[in-house]
C-alpha cells in the first residue's frame, strides 16, 4: 500500500481505570503506598485478579489513500478522539503502531494556543505556529485569515476583549488556513453561527476537494454525509464498520434509531471476562464485566441487572446494595455459576442507582439496554419444539429401570 | 488559499512512525526544525509578561536592585562580609545578576508544562520547546540587568578587564543549568503538583549555598571543588570574575560545576523524554 496516507496497524491505547487523565500529588502517592498492604488482603479475600486498565482502542487496523477524505463516527467514549490524539501525536499508544506519511495538522480544538492578553493579529501568528504553520506562510495568508475571521477592526484588541463568537471566529481562520498535507479534525465546525457554520463547512468542502487527506470526527451525521467519501464507524475501541458514507451512516443511524447506540449515562458497555459476549456452554461459569462512568461519588449504591428475551421476559435478574464508587471509570464484575438458558440473543438491562434502590426511593443515574446483546450458542439441550422448550436449557436424561418398561415402551419408540 | 494551488509533492513528503513510548529517542533534528516555534513561545512569554505587569520593565530592574541594597546594607556594612576589595553593591548586582535570572528561569520552566496543558492536549510539538522557551525568555531580563550593571560599574569607575569576554561563556553555563534543572522540575511538576509549591523553598536555600551573599573564599580552599558541584557556584564566581576582573579566577570549583552541569542537564533530558510520552494522559 505505498498510497497509504495513514496506516494503521493493531493500534491499542490503554488507560488506567479510574486514573484516566488525572494527575498526582505526592499525599496520593503516600497514600496509595500505605493502602497497598491492605490492597493485597482485600485481592487475597475476594476480587483476585480484578483488571485495572481499560482499553480506550483495541487491535485497530485500517488504511486511508492519500486525499481521501474519512469519517468517524460512533457514540460519545467510543474511542475516536482517543484515535485522533494518537495520530496527531498528542498521546502514544500502548501497542501496534501507525504510519503518516506527509505532514499532519491536528485540530482538536477551536483556538488552540490562544493567549487572552495578546492582540488579535498576535494570535494570529501564536496560534498558526503551535498548530505548524511557519512564518512565512502565516505572512503570507494573514489577509485571508483576517478576511475569513470578519473581525478585521479588532485586530489589535487583546483577545480578552473579543465576545466568544469571535474568538472562535478567529480561531477557525487561523485553522482553516493550515495547509498540512493531512488534516485531523475533531468536531470542530459546531462552532459560531448558523452562517458562519455554512462558511465553515464550504470552506472545508474546498480542502477536501483539494486533494488533501482529511479524517474527520463528527456527531452531525449530515456534515459526513457532505464531507467524507469513507466512514469508519468506531465502536467500543474497535473499527466496528467502514465502507462508504451514505452506507455507513445510515447503519449507525438505524442502530441509534433502534436505541442500540444510546450507551448510558454510566454505562459504557459491556463484556464477558473472556472479552466476548457470547454464552458457549450452559454450566459455563460467566463474569459479566460492566464498564461504568459515574461522575459523582455512589454511595449505598444499588446495581440491577436483568437478562430479557425478545418477549421482553425477564427470565433472570440480580440486584446488588451497598454499592460505593469514586468518581471515575470502574469496571463491575457480576459473577454467575452458570446461565443454562435456551439458545438465542437476550437483552442485559442494567441500572445504577444512587443512595440506595428502586424501593428505596434512590436516585437513577443510569438504565442500560446493553450492547451488543446477550447472545447464547449453547446447543438445545431442552425440548425441540419451541412452545414447550421453556426458557431454560439444562438437559434432562432418560433412564427406565427394566421393571417399568411396559409403561414407557412408546417413549422408547420415539427416541 | 486555495487548496488546489499547492499541489502534494510526493517527493517532499515525511514519513512519521507513531510508536509506544521506548527508550531515550531525543529528536536533535526535529527540534532544530521547530525553532521557528520556539521563537514564537519566548516571543509570547515575553509579550505577555510585559503587558501584565502595570510597570512592565521597571520590575526587571528593581528586583535584583532592592536585593542588592539590603544584602549591601545587612550583609555587607552589618556583618562586615569580605567582598573581594570590589565596593557591596557592584559585589552582590553582579551575583544577583545570574541569580535573578536563574530563580526566574527556574520557576517559568517548572511550571511551564503545566500551564500549557491544554495545548499540550491538543497539538503535538516536541514538549522540549516549553522548558527550553522559558528558560530562554528570561534573557532579556538579564540584558536589562546587564545595562544596569554597566552604569554601576561606569559610577563606581570599576573597569571590565578581558575576563569580560567570558560573560557569554557562563552565560551559557547559567542557561543550561537553568534548563537541566528544569528539566527535571517540569517533568515531576506535570505528574506530582507538589513541586510548584516546594520550589520558593528550594530557590531560597540554593541562594544561601550559591556564593551570592558571601565570596566563595569562605569555602575552605580543599573543599571549594566539593563546594562547586553546585553548578551556581560556579557561574556566580565565574560571572564576579569576568565582570569585574577582581577576585580569583574560579579554578577547579568551575570544572566540578561544568561537570554537574552536564550531569543535570542528560539527567534531566532523559527524565523529561520518559515523562513526555505520558503528560498528555496525565497533566
Amino acid at each position: 500500500m505505498s498510497d497509504a496516507a495513514i496506516q494503521v496497524e493493531n493500534l491499542g491505547k490503554r488507560y488506567r481505570i479510574g486514573q484516566r487523565e488525572r494527575y498526582l500529588t505526592l499525599r496520593d502517592v503516600l497514600a496509595n503506598a500505605l493502602k497497598a498492604p491492605l490492597r493485597l488482603f482485600e485481592r487475597r479475600a475476594g476480587d483476585a485478579g480484578r483488571p485495572s486498565h481499560i482499553w480506550a482502542l483495541k487491535d485497530v487496523n485500517f488504511d486511508v489513500r492519500e486525499g481521501e477524505v474519512v469519517g468517524l463516527i460512533g457514540r460519545n467514549g467510543a474511542g475516536k478522539t482517543t484515535l485522533l490524539k494518537i495520530l496527531a501525536r498528542v498521546t502514544k499508544p500502548t501497542s501496534g503502531s501507525a504510519e503518516i506519511r506527509g505532514r499532519v495538522g491536528s485540530l482538536l480544538e477551536v483556538g488552540t494556543g490562544f493567549h487572552p492578553e495578546l492582540t488579535g493579529r498576535e494570535n494570529v501568528y501564536l496560534s498558526g505556529a503551535i498548530l505548524g504553520m511557519r512564518k512565512k506562510a502565516i505572512d503570507r495568508l494573514f489577509d485571508a485569515i483576517v478576511a475569513f475571521s470578519e473581525v478585521e477592526q479588532f485586530l489589535d484588541t487583546p483577545l480578552k476583549h473579543y465576545s466568544t463568537g469571535m474568538q472562535m471566529r478567529l480561531a477557525f481562520a487561523v485553522a482553516a488556513h493550515l495547509e498540512p498535507e493531512i488534516l485531523l479534525i475533531d468536531e470542530v465546525l459546531a462552532v459560531g453561527d448558523i452562517e458562519f457554520q455554512r462558511k465553515c463547512l464550504s470552506k472545508m468542502g474546498d480542502v477536501a476537494r483539494g486533494g488533501r487527506t482529511i479524517l474527520f470526527v463528527s456527531h452531525q451525521m449530515n456534515q459526513i454525509r457532505r464531507l467524507c467519501q469513507r466512514v469508519f464507524w468506531i465502536d467500543h475501541g474497535q473499527v466496528r464498520a467502514s465502507g462508504p458514507a451514505g452506507e455507513i451512516v445510515g447503519a449507525y443511524e438505524a442502530a441509534q434509531m433502534a436505541g442500540e447506540e444510546t450507551s448510558g449515562r454510566c454505562f459504557l458497555r459491556w463484556d464477558f471476562a473472556d472479552g466476548g459476549n457470547t454464552v458457549r456452554h450452559h454450566l459455563q461459569e460467566l463474569t459479566v464485566r460492566l464498564h461504568v462512568q459515574v461522575s459523582e461519588p455512589v454511595f449505598q449504591g444499588h446495581l440491577g441487572l436483568a437478562v430479557q428475551n425478545d418477549a421482553n421476559f425477564t427470565v433472570v435478574g440480580w440486584g446488588f446494595d451497598g454499592l460505593q464508587l469514586p468518581p471515575g471509570v470502574h469496571e463491575l464484575h457480576v459473577q454467575i455459576p452458570m446461565l443454562p438458558i435456551r439458545p438465542g440473543a437476550y437483552t442485559l438491562l442494567c441500572s445504577l442507582f444512587n443512595r440506595g434502590n428502586n424501593l428505596t426511593g434512590g436516585h437513577l443515574l443510569d438504565l442500560w439496554h446493553a450492547v451488543p446483546a446477550l447472545v447464547v450458542e449453547t446447543p438445545p439441550l431442552s425440548h425441540p419444539q419451541d412452545q414447550w422448550a421453556g426458557v431454560l436449557n439444562i438437559p434432562a436424561q432418560l433412564r427406565i429401570p427394566e421393571a417399568q418398561a411396559v409403561h414407557t415402551g412408546q417413549l422408547e419408540e420415539n427416541s | 488559499m486555495s487548496a488546489a494551488s499547492h499541489p502534494i509533492s510526493h517527493a517532499a513528503a515525511q514519513t512519521v512512525r507513531i510508536v509506544p513510548p521506548r527508550g531515550f529517542d531525543l529528536d536533535l533534528a526535529e527540534l532544530w526544525a521547530e525553532r521557528e516555534l520556539l521563537y514564537f513561545f519566548v516571543w509570547r512569554d515575553i509579550k505577555v509578561r510585559y503587558k501584565q505587569t502595570a510597570i512592565g520593565a521597571v520590575w526587571v530592574v528593581l528586583q535584583p536592585f532592592l536585593t542588592m541594597v539590603v544584602f549591601s546594607i545587612f550583609f555587607g556594612k552589618l556583618a562586615k562580609l569580605p567582598s573581594n576589595g570590589l565596593p557591596y553593591p557592584i559585589f552582590y548586582y553582579c551575583a544577583l545578576l545570574p541569580w535573578t535570572y536563574f530563580a526566574g528561569a527556574l520557576q517559568n520552566a517548572t511550571n511551564t508544562v503545566v500551564e500549557h496543558q491544554r495545548v499540550i492536549t491538543k497539538v503535538y510539538f516536541p514538549r522540549l520547546l516549553l522548558p527550553l522557551s522559558s528558560v530562554l525568555s528570561g534573557l532579556l531580563d538579564f540584558g536589562i540587568g546587564l545595562i544596569v550593571l554597566m552604569a554601576m560599574m561606569l559610577y563606581y569607575r570599576i573597569g571590565a578587564g578581558p575576563a569580560f569576554l567570558l560573560v557569554p561563556a557562563f552565560l551559557l553555563l547559567a542557561i543550561l543549568t537553568a534548563l537541566g534543572v528544569g528539566l527535571w522540575l517540569a517533568a515531576l511538576n506535570a505528574i506530582y503538583r507538589d513541586v510548584r509549591y516546594a520550589l520558593p523553598f528550594l530557590v531560597q536555600f540554593w541562594l544561601f549555598a550559591s556564593p551570592v551573599a558571601y565570596p566563595s573564599t569562605l569555602v575552605p580552599e580543599k573543599w571549594r571543588w566539593l563546594y562547586g558541584l553546585n553548578p551556581m557556584a560556579g557561574v556566580v564566581e565565574g560571572f564576579r570574575w569576568a565582570l569585574t576582573g577582581r577576585g580569583p579566577a574560579p579554578g577547579p570549583m568551575l570544572f566540578a560545576s561544568v561537570g554537574a552541569v552536564l550531569v543535570l542537564l542528560v539527567g534531566g533530558l532523559l527524565y523529561f523524554q520518559k515523562v513526555e510520552g505520558t503528560i498528555a494522559d496525565v497533566v
